[in-house]
């Protein structure tokens, strides 16, 4: 059960804390009951006296009583969340937004795309396709860090590697310290996987010029853009529609997306004021 | 049996070519492998062929001092190593080390310089690949200066 209203922070206390890469981890809360949630949604996670961040949740949405985010330490709320530990109270609110089409793409072939903490975003939609692995074609995921210290989920992408029916290609920007994988951008990856362009829905989570570059990648391989779709983030306040702290275009990030499909916002991304 | 035309022909960069030009080719390719650590070419040397990727990983390195040698890209099966055969003065820019077991067709380079200059069909269609891969490589490069995961 999601909060009771949606200003109204539920109190969750911190079960655990995994930290993922020198700035990032993630952060197990027990909501107390179940709290449902489709793959790609956010929420608003409120530290008592410190400030209130737009988070998405990286767990698995087919168990619903564990609720985990993964969080990258970039500014005041963020860093502050570094410091928690278990038995912390942490206010939250949600879950908000649209999410990852997993259900509509079901029957095709699948491709998600991830860029650095884009990994989090996405991880909710490959565990509900794993969960429902007949429901689906070829399953993808292509992943790019900036070096091997950055990769996320170390283990389990070692795990899903070994699966024979999910195909995980990473990459690094850098490779350093006796890295003996890929090199190179993620959109170098596209080429790897055989893939059926009509039939390919591909779900894109990174900073959004990679999913510019991304895209065009795409194209290039004649994937029709209505088949693509990407997760946006912008600053957020009330996570309701309200404010307009999130507004992009004629949309509010909050409640229209954060997932959006990619033709919706082609025009708005190109526009350097939006 | 696999014959070197039909591995050559196979291969992504022979996409769309056609046999008579996959046959050209095929007279100037040998079946070639590098054990994982062994060096492909070195920068400077004489860039005397240039290589299909079909198996393996291969890292194309700079080396600069004091840092040792910088991986700038891996390069993988279905891809294309090297183009400095193409164009004079023929050196190499990058060592090249196979990370992995590594099998290649390898070209060479003068005897496919000599058939494109008599065959413009020929060089016309390897130049357009070639094109391609380095608008490809310079993409990539840019998005890599963007350095968008900071
Ligand atoms: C729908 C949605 C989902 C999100 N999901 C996640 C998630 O799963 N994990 C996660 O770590 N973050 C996520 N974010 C981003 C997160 O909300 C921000 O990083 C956070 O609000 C920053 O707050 P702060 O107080 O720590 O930093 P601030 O003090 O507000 O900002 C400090 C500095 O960090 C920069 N900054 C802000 N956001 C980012 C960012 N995303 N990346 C890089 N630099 C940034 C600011 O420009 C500023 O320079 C999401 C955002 C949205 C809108």
């Amino acid at each position: 059960m999601p909060s009771a209203h949606p200003m109204v922070p539920l109190p969750c206390s911190v079960r655990r804390i995994q930290r993922e890469t020198h700035d990032t981890f993630s952060v197990e809360l027990s909501p107390g009951h179940e709290f449902p949630f489709v793959a790609g949604q956010f929420n608003m996670l409120y530290w008592f006296g410190v400030g209130e961040v737009a988070i998405s949740i990286s767990g698995d949405p087919t168990k619903p009583g564990r609720l985990t985010h993964t969080i990258r330490s970039v500014g005041s709320v963020t860093q502050g969340l570094q410091k928690l530990k278990p038995g912390d109270v942490l206010g939250v609110r949600g879950p908000f937004g649209k999410g990852w089409p997993v259900e509509t793409a079901a029957g095709g072939d699948l491709m998600f795309v991830a860029g650095g903490v884009g990994l989090a975003p996405l991880r909710p939609a490959i565990y509900y396709v794993l969960a429902n692995r007949k429901r689906y074609g070829r399953v993808v995921l292509l992943y790019g860090a900036r070096t091997p210290a950055d990769i996320l989920y170390k283990q389990e992408l070692e795990r899903w590697r070994a699966r024979f029916d999910l195909q995980v290609h990473v990459t690094v920007d850098h490779g350093t310290g006796g890295w003996q994988g890929r090199v190179g951008v993620v959109t170098s990856l596209i080429s790897k996987p055989d893939f059926d362009p009509g039939s390919t829905t591909v779900m894109i989570c990174g900073p959004e010029v990679m999913m510019r570059f991304t895209e065009a990648e795409l194209e290039k391989r004649e994937l029709p853009p209505q088949n693509i779709y990407i997760s946006v983030e912008r600053n957020m306040k009330c996570a309701l529609g309200l404010c307009g702290h999130c507004q992009f275009g004629p949309t509010f990030i909050c409640k229209d997306g954060p997932v959006f499909p990619y033709e919706s916002l082609r025009r708005f991304l190109a526009i350097r004021e939006v | 049996m696999e014959t070197l035309e039909r591995i050559v022909a196979e291969h992504p960069f022979a996409k769309g070519l056609k046999d008579r030009d996959v046959k050209l080719m095929v007279g100037c390719a040998s079946n070639v492998r590098f054990d994982a650590g062994e060096t492909i070419f070195r920068e400077g040397e004489e860039a005397k062929q240039f290589y299909l990727l079909r198996q393996g990983r291969v890292a194309l390195e700079m080396f600069a001092a004091p840092r040792g040698p910088i991986t700038i890209m891996t390069l993988e099966d279905g891809e294309v190593l090297g183009w400095s055969w193409l164009f004079p003065p023929y050196r190499w820019k990058f060592d090249a080390r196979a990370l992995e077991l590594t099998r290649a067709i390898a070209l060479d380079a003068e005897c496919l310089r000599n058939k494109c200059e008599q065959d413009h069909d020929l060089g016309y269609e390897l130049l357009k690949r070639f094109a391609l891969m380095i608008e490809q490589r310079l993409q990539a490069t840019r998005f890599q200066l963007l350095n968008v995961y900071a």
